[in-house]
């Protein structure tokens, strides 16, 4: 089989000593900054961004780290959630309802070790998945002409409700802002759109610079707003006291949460969140009465678990195989790609083979690096969890500013991060998400090209837009992905709710 | 595109009294101490940031440099940042040598550098070429570049064209170069789709979106090689070597069309002449020597090779032709 060869070729990239190094690396900050309540994984992955460019790091060694630290996100988002009630991040909250009981009952070692387990097998799960879907999926991407990619970035944009909920109109707001400042630069024309002579703005602006300015920056000033600086009250732990048969238990939950997880992540839109809430009200249909959900159930923890690691796995395929990212943090790892001249798509899978498949091997091995992290060593995160933010701040604001200044080498760059950061900070004083944003400043000019090149081909005529069978089909989704979280959406928050405060940009 | 054969004779005039000054000036002459750097002026992973890279690795090899070669990247206005950067702030550094292509000139030809010119910097020299193509998908009706032109004569919208650079752009001028040079009227009718690089583009042609592909031979090869994509004719003066000598040229198909897409460098204006002399030479020893003949091999590139006064001289022609040709076409006024 053609991808067993490509994937042997993905672990001899993966396995080279200093690529296992930065997948280390990144799987610890991983889960140490999804462990942070607040700190959520796009932020996560923005703000270690700047730090593969001040590294040097070739392309594959910057996404194999980045992609660790994705992953280790979504396990570490579960130890505030076990450990204080606080989810680290939002896929986490429905790990509170069943894992924070456990702890109360002084058994937060086994629901680390449980969700740590789950989530591996999750992962694991999805991984496979990405393994088998992507490359099929990728060559299927041959047959997406420009009315079909037009109608598919259509779709992305008409599922952003479902990303970042609650408030349609500022979900609406931000994509127009991000839309907006996609506009500057030169366009497909060769016309000058809001350049106003600068030569720094020709090219339009560059994504990175934006998504480290609106996330990472912005993120300091909240810090520096706060001034809480405390830190959390030491935390003890029990000792691990986990059998065979208690891990047997939670088998089939995981499993489940996995494939289920998987599915939500490749759908744009759902994400990791859905990925753990249907992982969580599956396991309560299946075992049903004899379960005791909510008061402490192991299952209940395994479930949503491994649904959103499973996710994150998912996540990857829509995202590498047409680029279009399925979530806020994939969407962060997309602009990563593009910055490093990679393009997302069928070509990717052949032309730069090793970079994929390293990072899919990579994902792979970073699960198990993962689970060693979070049994055994999960007495660090809890260790670190209480140390006060303002010894992390002055290292976050270091990496951003020499790693954007790496990338170009101007200082232009650097004040326009600071003025993102200003613009982020605003934003979300407003309550308005920065995901959109992002997707509107990644998407918006992809999507104006695909219309632009479907009406040269077409010599304007517009009924080239839903003339074939894959674009209809688009349509119909793009409509439905518009109409349903509007239905659906409430009924399924109204479910979710839970007694967390919730504040994280980045939501996924 | 060519050199004026008058031009030439000029130059081979002026050999050897190059050659005689650089040899009465060898006791005042120049050695670059300290750090020698190159701008790239893309993001890494382009095909500046190759030149720089793979250009200061030579250098460091046949020891032309007394440490290594630092590239920087310093992307924007493709280009324009860096060139303004160098005519500028860097005036005089004969420590700096920038990557140049082809897409350099057309933008200077555009007038996309607002308010620069190509005599504003010390053009070096060019170590290599990569040659313009039109190709179409294996399946296509279109047999040889005169059908295609035939088409386009008919009705110039009847053959869709996808690039990897933006409109107006080298991909761009590349069809109208040939169309140009096969008599077809109405080039500014001619349809051409920018992708973000000829990769992109590619994949829209070999999944039938688009007619034809225009872009460089080392970007079709992988395609060629898969049987996907048939190339219809090479934009160089001669049939490539290896391999490729198979794809025939535009030329021999009656379309006198040429496209190399050179990779060379500038360097900022008021150095010494000792330092020209100096980088000249280095670019000399640099193309003659085994390294770089194995780099090109690997990356695709093909013979090109001028250095100072006749590159200099080529450049200025290849901004004329530009700028008519745009001018031609309605790109600019």
């Amino acid at each position: 089989m053609e991808t067993l060869g490509y994937l042997m070729d993905g672990f001899g990239v993966a396995l080279q000593p200093h690529n296992l190094m930065f997948a280390l690396l990144g799987a610890f900050l991983g889960t140490l900054i999804g462990a942070l309540p607040g700190l959520g994984p796009a932020n996560g992955v923005a703000i270690l961004i700047p730090l593969a460019f001040s590294l040097g790091l070739a392309p594959e060694t910057a996404l194999i780290m980045l992609t660790s630290v994705y992953a280790g996100a979504m396990y570490g988002g579960r130890i505030s959630s076990i450990l204080l009630n606080i989810p680290g991040d939002e896929p986490a909250m429905m790990t509170c309802l069943d894992g924070y009981p456990m702890a109360q009952k002084g058994k937060a070692a086994e629901a680390l070790a449980i969700s740590a387990i789950a989530s591996f097998i999750g992962s694991l799960v999805a991984t496979v998945g990405l393994i088998l879907l992507a490359p099929l999926l990728a060559k299927f991407a041959l047959t997406f002409g420009p009315a079909e990619y037009f109608a598919l970035f259509l779709l992305a944009f008409a599922t952003l409700g479902g990303i970042t909920g609650k408030n349609p109109i500022k979900t609406v707001v931000a994509a127009c802002i991000g839309l907006m400042i996609a506009t500057v630069g030169i366009d497909n024309t060769g016309v000058q759109r809001y350049t106003f002579g600068v030569l720094e703005l020709f090219e339009g602006v560059d994504f990175i610079i934006a998504i480290v300015g609106l996330f990472a920056i912005s993120e300091l000033m909240f810090f520096i707003e706060e001034r809480a600086g405390g830190g959390k009250e030491k935390m003890k732990v029990n000792k691990l006291t986990l059998t065979w048969r208690e891990i047997r238990e939670i088998l089939p939950s995981s499993l489940r949460g996995g494939v289920l997880g998987f599915i939500a992540g490749v759908l744009p839109g759902a994400g990791a969140s859905l990925g753990s809430f249907i992982g969580y009200t599956l396991e309560k249909k299946v075992v049903g009465k004899k379960g005791y959900f909510g008061k402490g159930d192991p299952r209940g923890v395994a479930g949503p678990e491994a649904g959103n690691n499973g996710a994150s796995s998912g996540a990857l395929v829509p995202m590498l195989t047409l680029g279009v990212p399925g979530s806020g943090t994939t969407a962060v790892l997309l602009a990563l790609l593009i910055s490093l001249n990679i393009t997302p798509g069928p070509l990717m899978f052949t032309q730069n083979a090793d970079i994929v498949w390293g990072v899919i091997a990579a994902l792979l091995i970073g699960n198990f690096l993962l689970l060693i992290l979070n049994i055994p060593l999960v007495g660090i995160f809890v260790k670190l969890l209480s140390v006060p933010p303002m010894f992390l701040l002055p290292i976050v604001t270091m990496i951003a500013f020499v790693g954007i200044y790496s990338i170009s080498n101007t200082t232009f760059d650097l004040y326009f991060m600071v003025a993102f950061g200003v613009g982020g900070y605003i934003l979300r004083k407003l309550e308005i998400p920065l995901v959109p944003v992002i997707l509107g400043l990644l998407l918006g000019p992809e999507m104006e090209k695909n219309l632009r090149h479907a009406m040269d081909i077409s010599d304007g005529d517009w009924m080239i837009l839903w003339d074939s069978g894959l674009a209809i089909g688009l349509w119909v989704f793009a409509g439905l992905g518009l109409i349903l979280p509007y239905i659906i959406g409430p009924l399924l928050r109204r479910r979710m709710q839970n007694p967390i405060e919730e504040g994280t940009p980045g939501s996924d | 595109m060519t050199l004026k054969p008058s031009l030439k004779y000029v130059t081979l005039l002026a050999l050897p009294l190059a050659a005689a000054a650089t040899f009465s000036s060898t006791a005042a002459a120049f050695e670059p101490e300290g750090k020698v750097e190159c701008i790239a002026p893309s993001d890494p992973g382009g095909g500046w940031d190759f030149t720089c890279r793979s250009v200061g690795n030579v250098m460091q090899e046949l020891d032309l440099v007394p440490g290594n070669v630092q590239t920087i990247n310093m992307a924007g206005a493709g280009g324009g940042v860096a060139y303004a950067h160098t005519v500028s702030k860097r005036a005089g550094d004969d420590h700096l040598l920038v990557a140049a292509s082809t897409a350099t000139t057309t933008r200077l030809a555009q007038g996309q550098f607002p308010g620069l010119t190509a005599d504003q910097v010390n053009w070096v020299g060019a170590l290599g070429a990569d040659y313009g193509i039109i190709a179409v998908a294996d399946d296509s009706e279109i047999e040889d570049l005169n059908d295609l032109m035939d088409s386009l004569k008919e009705d110039p919208r009847s053959v869709k064209f996808a690039g990897g650079s933006a409109k107006g752009g080298w991909d761009h001028l590349k069809v109208l170069i040939a169309a140009q040079a096969a008599d077809v009227e109405n080039l500014p009718r001619i349809a051409y789709l920018s992708y973000n690089n000829g990769g992109e583009a590619l994949t829209q042609v070999i999944g039938g979106h688009v007619d034809a592909f225009t872009g460089d031979i080392t970007e079709a090869q992988g395609f060629m090689e898969s049987g996907d994509l048939r190339v219809l004719a090479v934009l160089s003066e001669e049939r490539l070597p290896g391999d490729l000598s198979d794809i025939p040229t535009a030329r021999e198909q009656g379309i006198d069309a040429l496209g190399p897409n050179w990779r060379g460098f500038y360097m900022p204006a008021d150095i010494s002449e000792e330092a020209e002399t100096y980088w000249t030479d280095a670019m000399d020893t640099i193309y003659q020597s085994e390294e770089w003949k194995n780099v090109m091999k690997q990356n695709g590139l093909m013979p090109f090779h001028m250095t100072a006064g006749e590159f200099e001289d080529f450049v200025h022609n290849q901004i004329d032709d530009i700028e008519q040709l745009s001018k031609d076409i309605g790109l600019i006024q």
